[in-house]
C-alpha cells in the first residue's frame, strides 16, 4: 500500500502542475486573442490571414482546455483515491486498535465517544485528505507559477493582482487556529447533546414513571442550547472570514481594472495583457471563495486526527510478550499462586485480592462465594488476562499466563459472565462466535445442553434466527443460556461461570448442571455463584471476603466448621427465611 | 505512513489465515437495511411539515434570499464592468483617465454590494438552517417524551436516534443549499440574457453548450448516483461493524475473536474503499467533459467573435465579457443537478422524521384537567378492559381496589397482564373499557404532572443516568436537599455503599451505572422512588438472583419503601408475595384469584399449584405446565 501511496501523490503531483501549467496559458491565450483581434482590426486587416489568426487561437484555447480538464481529473482522482486509502487503513488501525486495548481502557473510555471517533473523526480526516489537501496544493501552485507568469510580464500590474494574497494567507491561519478550538469545544458539546438524547429514550420508562419530562426537557435545552451557541460561533467565524477573503480578492481586481486601465491608456500594456490579467484573477475567484470551507474542514480535520492519534497511540496494558509462544496445553490444570491484585484506578484505595492460592485440574470444580464486592469475579477476570496481577503469578500447565499468546490463553479459557453481549446476527452466529468453523452438529449439541434447543426449535428459522438488537429479544435467562452454549462450542478446558446462571431458574439450571457433568471429567470448572445449591458439589470451595479467602474447604466440611459459610448455607436453606432462594434450590 | 506500515504489518502477520474466512463468522449486524437513503423529489406532505418549522424565520430567510440575489447581481456585473472599462474607457470614443476611474468607481461600489451581499447571505443562511435543525430536533424528542409507550416499546434508540441527528441534518441541509440554488438558477438565466443581449447572434451560439451540459448531466446522473448511494450504503456497513466491535469488545476479547474480525471487518471496509473510488471516478469523470464544452465555447468566442471584432459590427470589450462568462455555465448547472439529489435525500428523511411526529400522543391531559392535590392514596380498577393492539385484549374486566396503605402484590404467569396494570395506574395508555382511579380521581380527568407527584415507580431493570448519585437519587424532585437524600438512602440501606465510594454521594455514575453492581443499582432506584415521597408506590419486583446478602438488604429497603404507602407490587419473591396484604392472581388478562397467602394455599387453586412447584419466580414456570394445570381444572 505505501509504494501505491507513493506512487499516486507522485502522479497527483505531476498532474497539478501540468493541469495548473495548462490552465495558466488559458489567460495568455485569451490576451493574445484579443491583441489579435485588436490589432487586425485597427489595422483594417482581413480575410484569409485573420481567419487564420483566430483559427489558430481558438484551435489552441479548446485543446489547452481539454487537456486542463484531463489532468484535473486525473490529480483529483489520485489524489482522492489516495484520500480514501488513508480512511480505509486509518479504519482497519482504529478497529484494530479498539478490539486489542485493555478492559481498563473500555472501563473509562464511553462507548459513544469512541464510536464518534471511529465514525465522525475519520470521516472529518478523510474528507479533509481527499479534497481539502489537493485544493490547498492547487492554489497555493496557482498562485506561485501565476505570480511568476505575472511578474514577468508586468512586475507593476503583478503585485497590484497579487496584492490580496499576504492578507487572505494571514486571514486563514489565524482563522484555522480559532476554529480549531471552536471544533474542539463543538464536538465535546455535541457529544453531551447526544448522551442526553439517547440517555432519555434509553430510560424513557423512567423519565415517565416521574413524570420527568419537564426535567428532562430542561436537560436537553440546556445541552442543545450550548451546542447551538458554539455552532452560531463557528459559523460566524467562518463567514466573518470567508468573506473578508472575498472583499480583498474582488478589491485587489478593482485596482487591476484601474491601473491597468491606466496603463493600457499610456500604452505601457496592451488590452489584451490588461485581459490576461483580469483571467487569471477569474481562475482565482473559485479557489479563493474555497477557501474559506477549506479552512474550516482544515481546523475540523486537525482536532479530528488529534483525537484519533490520542487512540491510536495508545498500547495496550495487556499484550503479548515479544516473546511469547502459545500455550501448550497437556492437561488444563490452573493454578493461582499467592496472587495480589489492585486496580490501576485512583480511587482503588486497596488491595481487590490478596494472596489467593488455589489448584484446579480436569475433572474438578471449584467454587467460589463470598459477599459482593469481596473479588470473586476479580480472580475470574485476571485468568484470561483481562487485567494482569500485581503480584504472583498464575500458571496453566505450569506455564505464567503472561509467557503465552493472549489468543492462546482466552481460546484455553471459556468464560461466562452474568450478562454477555448478544450480536445482532444469527443464533447460529451468535453460538459460534468463539469457535466459527464449529460443525452444526455441535452447534446443536451445545445448545442442547445449555437448554436452549427446544426454544430454537420452536423459532420459525430455527438457529437462522436473527437475534440481537434488531432480531428477536431474548429473556435474561435465554441470554445467560445463549453464553452458556456459545462456551461450549468454544471447548475450552478451563470453564468458567461468573455468576451466569442467576437469571435462570433452580430447575432449568439443574438440567444445565447434569448435561454439564457428562463432560466435566474434560473440563477444570470454577464456579462462581450465589446459590449455593449451584456449587456446594464442588472439589473445593473458596469463600471471599475483601479480595482473601477467609474459609476454605468441601461443602461438609465448612458447614462444619461453623463459620460464614455455615452463616449463609442457614440462611439460604431455611425455609422460613426471608429469603426465597432456599426453597428453589 | 504509520498507519500503512501498522497495517501492512498487521496484514503480513496474518497471511495464512485470511485465505479462509470462517463459515459462520460474521461482523456488524446482519438485518436488512429497510431505510431508503433517497426518496421522491418532492413530497408535499414533507415540504408543508417542514415549512411550518421555517416560518418563524420568515423574516431572515427572505433577507438571506434578497443577500443572495444582489450577490448573484454583481456576480454578473463584473465581467460587464469589465466590458465597460475596455470599451469606455480604454479603447471607445470617449476613453480617458476619467471615463475609466469613474468606471473604477462603480467597480468598487459593486464590490462593496458583493461584501455586504456575501456576508447577508452566508451568515443567514446557515443561521437560519442551523435554527431550524435545533427546533426539529427539539420538537422531534419533545414529541418522543409525550408519545405512546408501545410506540416506543417497539422502536429502537438506535433507530431514534438516527433521526434526531441524521434525518435532521439532512433537511438542514436541504434548507441550506436551496436559498444557494436560487441564486444558481438565476445566475444561469442572467448569463444567457446578458449574453443574448450583448450580441443575439455569438449569444445564441455560445449558449448552445448550455443544453448539451444540461444533457450530459442527465444522461450522467442516474448512473453517478447508484455508484454514490453504494459508497453510502457500504460506509454505513463499515460503521455499524464498527459500532459493534466497540460495544461488543469484551465479548470479543473474551473469545478470542480479534483476528477473525480484523479479517471479516476488512473486507468490508475493502469494499467500501471500492464503492469509494468509484463514486469517485463518476464524479471526476465530468471534468474533462465540461472543460471540452468549455473549450468550445471559448473557440467559439474566439473565432466568431474575433471576426465580429474584425469588422467592427461588436466591440473589444464584449468579446472579453463573452470570454469571461463562458467559463461561468458549468458551476451553476452543477449546483442545481446535485440539488436535486439533495432534495430525494431529504424527502427521504422528511417521510421518517414526520412519520414519527405524525404518531399520534394519545395520552393527553385534557383541557378541564385538575391538577390533583392532597389524595388518600387508594387505586382503584372499575371494569378494566385493555389492549395494545385493536382486537387483542390483553386485560379484560379487571374490578379491585387498593385501599390507602394497603399493598397488594400482583402474580400470575408471564403475559398475563400485571406489567399492563401497573401501567394503567400510573396512565402510561388509556383504558379501552373501564376507568381507573387514583385517589378516587379517574386518571383521565387529572393532569397527568400531579399524577406524577402522586406515584412513583420502580422498575425491574434500574435505570441510572450519567451524572453524579446525588443527581440521580434526587432525579425529578431537584428541590431535594441532600440531607433529605440521605436520610433516603440511610432509609433503604444505599448509604454504607455510597459513603465508601471515593466522592461519596457526588461520585459520577458511569455509562449505564457500570460502576456500580446490580443490587446497588436496585437500592439507588429504591432510593430515589423514596425521596420521589409518594402517597402510592407500584414496584416491577427484579426477578433476577442477587446475592443473599444484598437479597436482604432489599428486602428490608422494601418494607421500608411501603411502609405508610398504598402498594401495588409485580411480586416474584415469595417473601414479598407473602408480606403482601392481599394477593392478586391473574391468569390470561383476568383475576382468577385473590386473598392472603394463607386464604389462597386453603382455596388449593392456581396459586397454591404455582407455589408448590418451587420455581425461582412464577415467570419462569414453562407455559405447558400451567396450561395442563388449567386443564386438570376444568376436568376436575
Amino acid at each position: 500500500m505505501a509504494f501505491q501511496h507513493r506512487i499516486r501523490m507522485t502522479i497527483a503531483i505531476v498532474a497539478t502542475f501540468v493541469a495548473v501549467t495548462f490552465q495558466l496559458f488559458i489567460p495568455q491565450l485569451l490576451g493574445q486573442s484579443v491583441d489579435q483581434a485588436y490589432t487586425l482590426f485597427q489595422r483594417g486587416a482581413g480575410g484569409a490571414e485573420a481567419q487564420q489568426v483566430l483559427l489558430i487561437s481558438a484551435a489552441l484555447l479548446f485543446a489547452v482546455s481539454v487537456l486542463r480538464g484531463v489532468f484535473t481529473m486525473l490529480h483529483n482522482y489520485q489524489a482522492e483515491a489516495v484520500g480514501q486509502t488513508v480512511g480505509y487503513e486509518l479504519r482497519l488501525a482504529i478497529y484494530e486498535k479498539i478490539q486489542r486495548l485493555s478492559f481498563s481502557y473500555h472501563d473509562r473510555v464511553h462507548s459513544g465517544d469512541l464510536i464518534t471517533r471511529g465514525m465522525l473523526d475519520i470521516e472529518g480526516v478523510r474528507l479533509f485528505v481527499n479534497t481539502g489537501i489537493i485544493r490547498l496544493f492547487v492554489l497555493t501552485v496557482l498562485i506561485g507559477v501565476g505570480s511568476y507568469l505575472m511578474l514577468r510580464s508586468n512586475v507593476l500590474l503583478a503585485l497590484v493582482a497579487l496584492s490580496f494574497v499576504p492578507f487572505v494567507g494571514w486571514r486563514a491561519v489565524v482563522t484555522r487556529l480559532r476554529l480549531r478550538k471552536g471544533w474542539l469545544r463543538l464536538q465535546e458539546r455535541l457529544g453531551v447533546l447526544t448522551r442526553v438524547m439517547e440517555e432519555n429514550l434509553g430510560g424513557i420508562r423512567v423519565v415517565r414513571a416521574f413524570a420527568a419530562q419537564g426535567y428532562e426537557m430542561n436537560k436537553f435545552d440546556r445541552a442543545s442550547r450550548r451546542a447551538f451557541r458554539l455552532t452560531l460561533h463557528r459559523i460566524g467565524l467562518q463567514v466573518r472570514n470567508g468573506t473578508a477573503m472575498s472583499f480583498a480578492y474582488f478589491v485587489a481586481m478593482g485596482l487591476v481594472l484601474l491601473i491597468g486601465g491606466r496603463m493600457t491608456l499610456a500604452g505601457e500594456i496592451t488590452v489584451g495583457r490588461l485581459t490576461e490579467f483580469l483571467a487569471f484573477m477569474q481562475i482565482l475567484q473559485m479557489p479563493v471563495r474555497q477557501l474559506g470551507p477549506l479552512v474550516n474542514s482544515f481546523a475540523r480535520a486537525t482536532t479530528s486526527g488529534e483525537r484519533l492519534f490520542a487512540v491510536l497511540d495508545l498500547e495496550p496494558d495487556i499484550r503479548d510478550k515479544p516473546d511469547a509462544h502459545d500455550l501448550e496445553l497437556t492437561e488444563g490444570r490452573l493454578r493461582f499462586e499467592r496472587v495480589d491484585f489492585k486496580y490501576e484506578r485512583n480511587d482503588a484505595r486497596e488491595h481487590a485480592l490478596n494472596d489467593i492460592s488455589f489448584e484446579v485440574g480436569p475433572g474438578e470444580t471449584l467454587g467460589i462465594v463470598g459477599p459482593p464486592g469481596s473479588g470473586k469475579s476479580t480472580i475470574a477476570h485476571l485468568i484470561p488476562r483481562f487485567y494482569d496481577v500485581s503480584g504472583g503469578r498464575i500458571t496453566i500447565d505450569g506455564q505464567d499466563i503472561r509467557e503465552v499468546t493472549l489468543k492462546s490463553l482466552r481460546q484455553a479459557v471459556g468464560l461466562i459472565q452474568q450478562d454477555s453481549f448478544i450480536f445482532t446476527a444469527r443464533l447460529e452466529n451468535n453460538l459460534a462466535y468463539g469457535n466459527p468453523w464449529a460443525e452444526q452438529t455441535h452447534i446443536e449439541w451445545a445448545a442442547e445442553v445449555s437448554q436452549l434447543h427446544n426454544y430454537i426449535e420452536q423459532l420459525p428459522k430455527r438457529y437462522r434466527t436473527l437475534v440481537g438488537e434488531r432480531g428477536v429479544s431474548l429473556s435474561g435467562g435465554q441470554r445467560q443460556r445463549l453464553a452458556i452454549a456459545r462456551m461450549l462450542v468454544q471447548q475450552s478446558p478451563i470453564m468458567i461461570f461468573d455468576d451466569s446462571t442467576a437469571a435462570i431458574d433452580a430447575g432449568t439450571e439443574q438440567r444445565i448442571r447434569e448435561g454439564l457433568s457428562q463432560i466435566a471429567h474434560r473440563h477444570a470448572t470454577i464456579i462462581i455463584a450465589h446459590r449455593l445449591s449451584s456449587l456446594m458439589h464442588a472439589d473445593e470451595i473458596l469463600f471471599v471476603d475483601d479480595g482473601r479467602i477467609v474459609e476454605r474447604g468441601t461443602h461438609n466440611e465448612l458447614v462444619e466448621l461453623g463459620g460464614r459459610y455455615r452463616a449463609l448455607y442457614e440462611l439460604q436453606s431455611n425455609p422460613d427465611a426471608d429469603s426465597f432462594e432456599g426453597i428453589a434450590g | 505512513m504509520s498507519t500503512t506500515e501498522y497495517v501492512a504489518s498487521r496484514d503480513e502477520a496474518r497471511n495464512e489465515e485470511t485465505n479462509e474466512r470462517p463459515p459462520l463468522a460474521v461482523v456488524g449486524s446482519q438485518t436488512n437495511r429497510d431505510e431508503r437513503i433517497f426518496g421522491e423529489v418532492f413530497d408535499g406532505h414533507v415540504i408543508r411539515r417542514f415549512a411550518r418549522f421555517v416560518r418563524p424565520y420568515r423574516g431572515r430567510l427572505v433577507i438571506a434570499l434578497i443577500g443572495v440575489l444582489a450577490f448573484t447581481g454583481t456576480q454578473l456585473a463584473v465581467p460587464l464592468l469589465i466590458q465597460r472599462t475596455i470599451d469606455d474607457g480604454i479603447v471607445g470614443a470617449a476613453a480617458g483617465v476619467q471615463a475609466l476611474t469613474a468606471i473604477a468607481m462603480v467597480f468598487f461600489a459593486v464590490v462593496a454590494l458583493n461584501f455586504a451581499a456575501n456576508f447577508l447571505q452566508e451568515r443567514l443562511s446557515a443561521d437560519l438552517a442551523q435554527h431550524v435543525l435545533f427546533d426539529l430536533r427539539r420538537a422531534m424528542f419533545e414529541h418522543l417524551q409525550r408519545i405512546s409507550l408501545s410506540f416506543m416499546d417497539k422502536t429502537e434508540v438506535g433507530r431514534l436516534m438516527s433521526r434526531l441527528q441524521g434525518d435532521v441534518q439532512a433537511l438542514q441541509n436541504f434548507l441550506e443549499t436551496s436559498i444557494f440554488v436560487v441564486g444558481d438558477i438565476v445566475l444561469l438565466g442572467g448569463i444567457v440574457v446578458v449574453l443574448l443581449s450583448m450580441d443575439l447572434y455569438l449569444g445564441a451560439l455560445t449558449i448552445a453548450i448550455v443544453p448539451v451540459l444540461f444533457l450530459v448531466r442527465i444522461v450522467w446522473l442516474p448512473h453517478a448516483r447508484k455508484a454514490f448511494i453504494s459508497a453510502r450504503e457500504t460506509n454505513s456497513r463499515v460503521n455499524g461493524a464498527l459500532a459493534e466491535a466497540i460495544n461488543g469488545v469484551r465479548a470479543v476479547q473474551e473469545m478470542a475473536r480479534e483476528d477473525v474480525n480484523y479479517v471479516l471487518f476488512r473486507d468490508k471496509a475493502r469494499e467500501n474503499l471500492d464503492a469509494q473510488l468509484r463514486a469517485s471516478k463518476f464524479a471526476q469523470v465530468m471534468l474533462p467533459i465540461v472543460d471540452t464544452l468549455t473549450g468550445i465555447a471559448m473557440g467559439i468566442v474566439v473565432l466568431v467573435g474575433g471576426n465580429l471584432v474584425l469588422t467592427g459590427q461588436v466591440p473589444l470589450g464584449v468579446m472579453v465579457a463573452f470570454l469571461f462568462y463562458v467559463q461561468r455555465f458549468f458551476a451553476p448547472i452543477r449546483s442545481v443537478t446535485m440539488q436535486y439529489s439533495v432534495m430525494q435525500r431529504a424527502m427521504a428523511a422528511g417521510q421518517r422524521l414526520f412519520e414519527v411526529m405524525d404518531v399520534p400522543v394519545d395520552v393527553e391531559d385534557r383541557a378541564d384537567a385538575i391538577d390533583l392535590q392532597e389524595i388518600d392514596g387508594s387505586i382503584e380498577f372499575r371494569d378494566v378492559t385493555f389492549g395494545y393492539e385493536p382486537g387483542r385484549p390483553i386485560l379484560r374486566n379487571i374490578s379491585f381496589r387498593v385501599n390507602p396503605g394497603e399493598t397488594v402484590a400482583l402474580v400470575g404467569p408471564t403475559g398475563s397482564g400485571k406489567t399492563s396494570l401497573t401501567a394503567l395506574a400510573h396512565r402510561f395508555y388509556d383504558v379501552w373499557e373501564g376507568s381507573v382511579l387514583v385517589g378516587g380521581h379517574d386518571v383521565r380527568e387529572v393532569t397527568q404532572h400531579s399524577l406524577g407527584r402522586h406515584i412513583a415507580m420502580v422498575l425491574q431493570e434500574p435505570f441510572l443516568f450519567t451524572g453524579t448519585l446525588f443527581e440521580n437519587l434526587r432525579y425529578n424532585r431537584t428541590d431535594a436537599s441532600l440531607s433529605e437524600v440521605q436520610e433516603a438512602a440511610k432509609a433503604v440501606g444505599a448509604h454504607d455503599f455510597i459513603s465508601k465510594l471515593p466522592s461519596g454521594y457526588f461520585t459520577k455514575v458511569e455509562q449505564g451505572g457500570g460502576n456500580l453492581s446490580l443490587g446497588q443499582r436496585q437500592l439507588v432506584s429504591f432510593a430515589r422512588a423514596l425521596v420521589a415521597d409518594t402517597k402510592i408506590l407500584v414496584l416491577d419486583e427484579a426477578t433476577a438472583n442477587i446475592d443473599s446478602y444484598t437479597e436482604k438488604m432489599i428486602q428490608q429497603a422494601l418494607a421500608k419503601l411501603l411502609e405508610n404507602r398504598t402498594g401495588m407490587v409485580i411480586a416474584h419473591r415469595l417473601s414479598t408475595i407473602r408480606g403482601a396484604d392481599r394477593i392478586i392472581v391473574l391468569q390470561d388478562g383476568e383475576i382468577v384469584e385473590t386473598g392472603t397467602h394463607d386464604e389462597l394455599m386453603e382455596r388449593m387453586g392456581l396459586y397454591a399449584r404455582l407455589y408448590s412447584m418451587n420455581y425461582a419466580s412464577f415467570d419462569d414456570i414453562p407455559e405447558e405446565l400451567i396450561r395442563a394445570g388449567s386443564n386438570d381444572r376444568q376436568a376436575t
